[in-house]
């Protein structure tokens, strides 16, 4: 017979005090493993949600003046910006060391040009970057060629231009493939074509005056992909679109602190549960203790006896509880998610990590008790009966 | 073979008003292979002394030598370490743990050993066939009698073949009958040169000692000698 028998018999013995400490840390990993759970797993699905919200990231060349409009109303409609990117400048942030990140990446070269006699601003993009870019577009299964146009809704009135009409911009004759639906952003007063022709039609070849990017935020800060843009690009001044992403990261922050301060006090109370049922055991236990320390247990065998006690309730409450963790996240995840069906993530070293802090939470909780049956005095201890 | 020597012992329990004195200046010693039984009325001072030369009660003055060892000049790990290495165990109420079987708690003094299980077993085996237990090892306490109890406990003292056995009313809850059997145990063991050490109120059992020591108020008041008839 070794210590660790008398642990589990004396656990087979005192069914109901075992299941009672079993319950108390099995709650507070249950409810950990949940939230951590539910919580990336619904990062992961926001993330994904979220990119579908165009772009987080705006580069521009580095200016020193400043703006001279305010809330769509520009004044004199006059542009002192002569700066401008390149296209080898778009290749140096695809190079960037958390390049994997980035979603999409969308150059867009703007001018002014002349159509029946109307100023309107001529804005050159990557269609094939715009559904991760400007998904409220909508083109559907096709994009528009190069060459064609597509009007912005209230560019498309003053213009009286329909899909299918022909529009001239300078030399060039361009088809309107597609007129977009009311935005109520600057989308609405632009003509958008592909970037070779804006640049064309611009008398801009190869130049880029702003480059849009969509950046997965399941793998943010934003900031460490803002700073290395920055570096790749010391012309450009590289911003994050604050509101969409300071009002998302800050949620996220929101939450997660929310989640890891209920963790903390379902983990405490549990701790509580097995340091209280420990010492009420210890003190039922008190005879029992003293034969063992009569017949000669050093008060170190005492204690291990206590401690591998709490380990083997411990670890079975952190599988058990980490069972019980995945399986309510899996039942919760849908109402988080608008019953969107998002997918469950299973992090491996959850469960590590999940086993190991139910252990040492069950093992710190019990030291006291521990020591206090340590220090029994047998002769005390015998006298009680 | 062991010799015990208590000299001056004395046990204070509590202080000021309400110290009560329960052991004064006692002096005791035994030769190797006694059997040497403590006899008084309750709150002579027997269970305490018994428990000093137990090595559970710390003296307040007085010492203790077992051989050259001065007990209680050692600490409290190394006192246990005596326990289990010297001395053997057996109460009045059993004390037998509840949720071991018979086997595994004459295992019990074992487990702190550096011994195989298999060689605690054959132990544990061989202490419950001195008794007269075998094949009932894997009982549990309360699947038992009060006499085989007692047996168990006699067992589980003397697994770890310690050269003295300490008794402490080992007959209290016990019938006659089983009383004299339990005591024939203990000559048993006192032949094969264990010394004995018990505490009991109890004329029957007392003169199966080899010496009887009276005490009475704290105080050692008679020590004689039995002449045993053959």
């Amino acid at each position: 017979m070794e210590l660790k028998d008398i642990a589990f018999l004396n656990l087979r013995r005192r069914k109901a005090k075992a299941a009672f400490i079993l319950a108390g840390l099995m709650i507070g990993v249950t409810t950990v493993v949940a939230l951590v759970t539910l919580f990336q797993s619904v990062s992961e699905d926001i993330s994904h949600k979220m990119e579908k919200y165009g772009a987080n990231i705006l580069v521009v060349p580095k200016t020193e003046n400043l703006a001279l409009s305010y809330g769509g109303i520009s004044l004199g409609g006059i542009s002192l910006e002569t700066k401008q990117l390149s296209e080898a400048d778009v290749d140096r942030i695809r190079t960037i060391p958390t390049a994997q990140n980035l979603a999409a990446i969308g150059p867009m070269v703007l001018g002014a040009v002349n159509v029946n006699g109307k100023s309107v601003m001529l804005a050159g993009v990557d269609f094939s970057t715009s559904r991760l870019l400007k998904p409220w577009w909508e083109f559907g299964e096709t994009l528009p060629e190069n060459g064609q146009l597509v009007v912005g809704a209230i560019a498309a009135e003053i213009l009286n231009a329909q899909v299918g009409s022909e529009i001239q911009l300078g030399v060039h004759s361009v088809t309107v493939a597609k007129v977009l639906g009311k935005t109520g952003s600057q989308d609405d007063q632009i003509i958008f074509i592909d970037t070779k022709t804006a640049q064309s039609i611009l008398g801009k070849p190869g130049a880029v005056s702003l480059v849009e990017v969509a950046a997965h935020c399941t793998d943010c800060p934003i900031e460490e992909l803002i700073a290395e843009i920055s570096a790749a690009l010391p012309g450009a001044e590289v911003m994050a679109i604050k509101q969409v992403v300071q009002g998302r990261m800050k949620a996220m922050n929101q939450f997660q602190e929310f989640l890891y301060g209920i963790s903390l006090i379902v983990v405490l109370v549990g701790c509580l549960v097995v340091l209280v049922t420990m010492m009420s055991s210890v003190r039922e236990r008190t005879t029992e203790i003293g034969i063992f320390r009569a017949i000669g247990f050093r008060r170190s065998l005492i204690m291990k006896i206590i401690l591998y006690e709490a380990a083997l309730i411990s670890t079975l409450a952190g599988i058990l509880g980490y069972a019980a963790g995945i399986t309510s996240s899996l039942v919760a995840l849908p109402f988080f998610t608008g019953g969107e069906g998002a997918p469950l993530y299973l992090d491996p070293m959850l469960a590590g990590g999940a086993i190991a802090a139910s252990l040492v939470l069950g093992l710190l909780s019990s030291v006291y008790p521990a020591v206090i049956a340590s220090r029994m005095d047998p002769n005390e201890a015998l006298r009680t009966i | 073979m062991i010799t015990i020597e208590a000299k001056n012992l004395s046990k204070q329990y509590g202080t000021g008003d309400a110290a009560v004195m329960a052991v004064r200046d006692m002096s005791l010693k035994t030769l190797p292979g006694e059997f040497l039984s403590i006899m008084g009325e309750s709150g002579s001072g027997k269970s305490t002394l018994l428990a000093m030369l137990g090595a559970l009660n710390t003296p307040t003055s007085g010492s203790y030598m077992v051989d050259d060892m001065d007990v209680y000049g050692l600490s409290a790990d190394q006192r246990a370490d005596f326990r289990r290495e010297f001395l053997g165990f057996v109460f009045q109420s059993f004390h037998l743990v509840p949720y071991l079987t018979v086997e595994e708690n004459v295992m019990l003094p074992l487990v702190a050993t550096t011994k195989s299980k298999k060689e605690k077993q054959l132990l544990a085996e061989a202490a419950l066939e001195k008794v007269g237990l075998q094949g009932k090892g894997g009982r549990l306490p309360n699947q038992i009698s009060g006499g085989e109890a007692e047996r168990v406990a006699i067992a589980r003292a003397v697994v770890n073949e310690p050269p003295i056995l300490m008794a402490d009313e080992p007959t209290g809850n016990l019938d006659s009958e089983t009383s004299e059997e339990i005591m024939g145990l203990f000559t048993e063991l006192n032949e094969q040169g264990i010394t004995i050490i018990m505490v009991t109120h109890s004329h029957e059992c007392a003169r199966y000692a080899k010496r009887i020591v009276k005490v009475s108020d704290g105080l050692i008041v008679t020590d004689s000698a039995i002449e045993k008839v053959a």
